[in-house]
């Protein structure tokens, strides 16, 4: 059974169907932590966030705190959240960005005082059309009730904040790129160093990209304590995380659960969360962390959910999300669309990327639909390490961001746990599934 | 002339002084393209490489890395079903063969009526109902066949209008005026927080 004792720090309204709005907000505690925050020097606010030991919700798990402290040397141009959610079967931050956007605001606002920024922009995927709305309405209204705009709540800090659509680009979510879609061009990854926005950011200036949950965490940190988050969990993983299960469970969702106290048994079989396997099938692999992450058997499944446990076993916890393959998924299947939808969102600016991820597809489609060949296992393996050379984990690097390098991930789970898979479907001329 | 209406002039106006940089507004600004005319046309890409100091050439470079962008005529509902891994595992594949026949058209074609354009998408960060299908960027929640074709029958019969608007993510998004704080006010307010930071840190390390 799941240890689910811990307080709901990002999700607390989620029974409540009017949670978006700024009326629900104040009256369950919203805008308390921003006040709290104004009478503190920026410095402190920042150093709450610190004793957090935060780690960043969106995929690279660096710590929130020292991103931030490595810019205080110097003044900070802009803020910019990153919501921009596209890792396949990732759907945490749309949760919080449609039910709980003034969490968000607030949390926005916090940061940017702790940093000093007077302008801020929430990229927000183009396709949460609704998520748009809801958000834009969040700051028209935090706007009218004091917490935007010139002094904020009756203090010397004032934060002008936009809320800028995307346009339909995975890409976009590694932080470069976001900026230069922000800056209205063409996706494209900037090449390191400088390896962070800090030193060259949106429009040349220092920026500082943050992720929806990262964000959205700041209210209860400044109202609760640092210390009081950094009990939560265990080791480098504090405080709660959201996770988004989805696949062949019975009941996939977003759940915010304490690190490291549970597992991925837990996450998966308890009732209260994933409710175990579709028709109490038995699971054949779990892909943690988003679709760059390397997979899982199912021995693995008592494995805590924390972020240094999973790297240990040579995988991630990436983005909060797990697919559960039951065994009635096919693995060459799995394979053959992670890799398509990598070859489709490859922005084409490095050869290892573009080209080699367009060769594994159509290998990887032969095998699937008839006219694979034994050889096409070494084939692959050989193209893939071509884009990450030795198919390490953590992978070595061939491109200028690391779209390229997770290719690869898949393919090599996928044939070093199914080999015997790949096999039958080339002596079977197609997949043995269908 | 101006080639946005009356309506969109407005925001045209409000999308230009948001940002530093006026370029930055490109993306917004060719939703709105998007969302008058139904997809990207010259008209419209001329309009905003004028309003954003670009070219034309430069705004049909940057519009057509985006997948929501089109660059060519499609149908009054741009439906979209994933069969990414999450939706592909519970069906995803078979719902979009599907919907090719409900609608009538192949994955990336329009209806000849000029109703429908069918899209197979990447992840739409739904995956709790999924397969995901969504109709002009709206979730529609519907996850079989059965209950697919009762939505396309819905919008066959004009009904659902209010639920699935037309073309135009940012159809329903408005900011309200009159919001950006007094730029030169905050730069003097940053200048004065951060001579206090300073003393305050040279009087931590004395």
């Amino acid at each position: 059974m799941a240890t689910l004792d811990a307080p709901l720090i990002v999700t607390s309204r989620r029974e409540f169907d009017d949670s978006f709005t700024l009326e629900r907000y104040v009256t369950t505690g919203g805008y308390v932590a921003l006040k709290k925050a104004l009478t503190m020097f920026p410095e402190a606010v920042a150093s709450e966030v610190d004793t957090a030991s935060l780690l960043g919700r969106g995929g690279a798990g660096f710590p929130a705190g020292r991103k931030w402290s490595m810019l205080r040397k110097s003044p900070i141009s802009y803020l910019v959240v990153n919501g921009d959610e596209s890792e396949p079967a990732t759907f945490k931050d749309h949760y919080l960005i449609e039910r709980d956007p003034h969490q968000l605001i607030e949390g926005v606002i916090i940061a940017a005082y702790a940093l000093q920024v007077s302008q801020a922009f929430i990229f927000l995927r183009g396709e949460f059309a609704l998520g748009l709305e809801r958000v834009q309405q969040a700051v028209n209204d935090a706007y009218a009730h004091g917490a935007l705009g010139p002094k904020i709540f009756g203090s010397a800090f004032s934060l002008d904040l936009v809320v800028h659509p995307g346009a339909g680009a995975y890409i976009c979510g590694e932080e470069t790129s976001l900026i230069e879609a922000l800056e209205g061009k063409r996706g494209f990854p900037r090449i390191k160093p400088p390896f962070f926005p800090a030193v060259t950011g949106l429009y040349g200036e220092p920026t500082v990209v943050n992720n929806i949950e990262t964000l959205s965490n700041l209210p209860w940190i400044v109202n609760n304590g640092g210390a009081a988050f950094a009990a939560l969990g265990g080791g480098r993983s504090t405080g709660t995380r959201l996770f988004a299960l989805a696949g062949r469970v019975k009941n996939p969702g977003v759940f915010e659960i304490e690190m490291v106290k549970n597992t991925f048994r837990d996450l998966i079989y308890d009732p209260r969360l994933g409710g175990g396997i579709l028709g109490d099938r038995a699971i054949k692999a779990i892909i943690p962390g988003g679709v760059s992450a390397p997979w899982f058997g199912p021995e693995l499944l008592d494995l805590p959910l924390g972020q240094d446990e999973v790297a240990e076993k040579g995988s991630m916890l990436g983005s909060g999300s797990i697919v559960v393959m039951d065994e009635t998924s096919c693995a060459v299947r799995a394979t053959w669309r992670i890799v398509k939808f990598f070859s489709r969102e490859s922005c084409g600016q490095c050869t290892p990327c573009r080209e080699g991820s367009g060769w594994l597809e159509r290998v990887l489609y032969r095998l699937e639909h008839g006219g694979g060949r034994v050889e096409d296992l070494d084939l692959l393996l050989d193209l893939s390490d071509n884009i990450s050379p030795g198919l390490t984990w953590p992978p070595q690097q061939t491109t200028i961001c690391v779209l390229g390098p997770s290719i690869p991930s898949s393919i090599n789970s996928a044939i070093t746990m199914f080999k015997d898979e790949f096999l039958e479907h080339v002596h079977h001329g197609g997949c043995p599934h269908d | 002339m101006s080639y946005f209406d009356d309506n969109r002039r407005a925001r045209v106006d409000e999308l230009l002084t948001l940002y530093p940089r006026v370029r930055s507004a490109m993306l917004p600004l060719l939703h709105l393209v998007q969302e008058q005319d139904g997809y990207l046309t010259d008209e419209g890409m001329g309009e905003v490489a004028r309003l954003t100091n670009t070219t034309i050439a430069e705004v049909r470079g940057t519009a057509s890395f985006y997948d929501m962008f089109h660059l060519e005529p499609v149908g009054r509902y741009v439906v979209g079903i994933c069969t990414n891994i999450a939706c592909m595992l519970v069906g995803g594949d078979e719902l979009l063969e599907h919907a090719t026949r409900t609608l009538g058209c192949p994955v990336g074609g329009t209806s000849e009526d000029g109703l429908f354009t069918l899209e197979e998408t990447e992840c739409l960060a739904d995956c709790d109902i999924a397969p995901v299908v969504q109709i002009n960027h709206r979730y529609v929640r519907t996850t079989t066949p059965d209950t697919f074709d009762q939505v396309a029958e819905d919008l066959r019969a004009g009904r659902r209008g209010e639920e699935i608007p037309p073309h135009g993510t940012l159809i329903r998004v408005r900011r309200s005026g009159g919001l950006r704080a007094d730029h030169d006010e905050i730069i003097a307010e940053r200048a004065t927080a951060k001579s206090a930071r300073e003393a305050r840190s040279s009087q931590e390390s004395k």
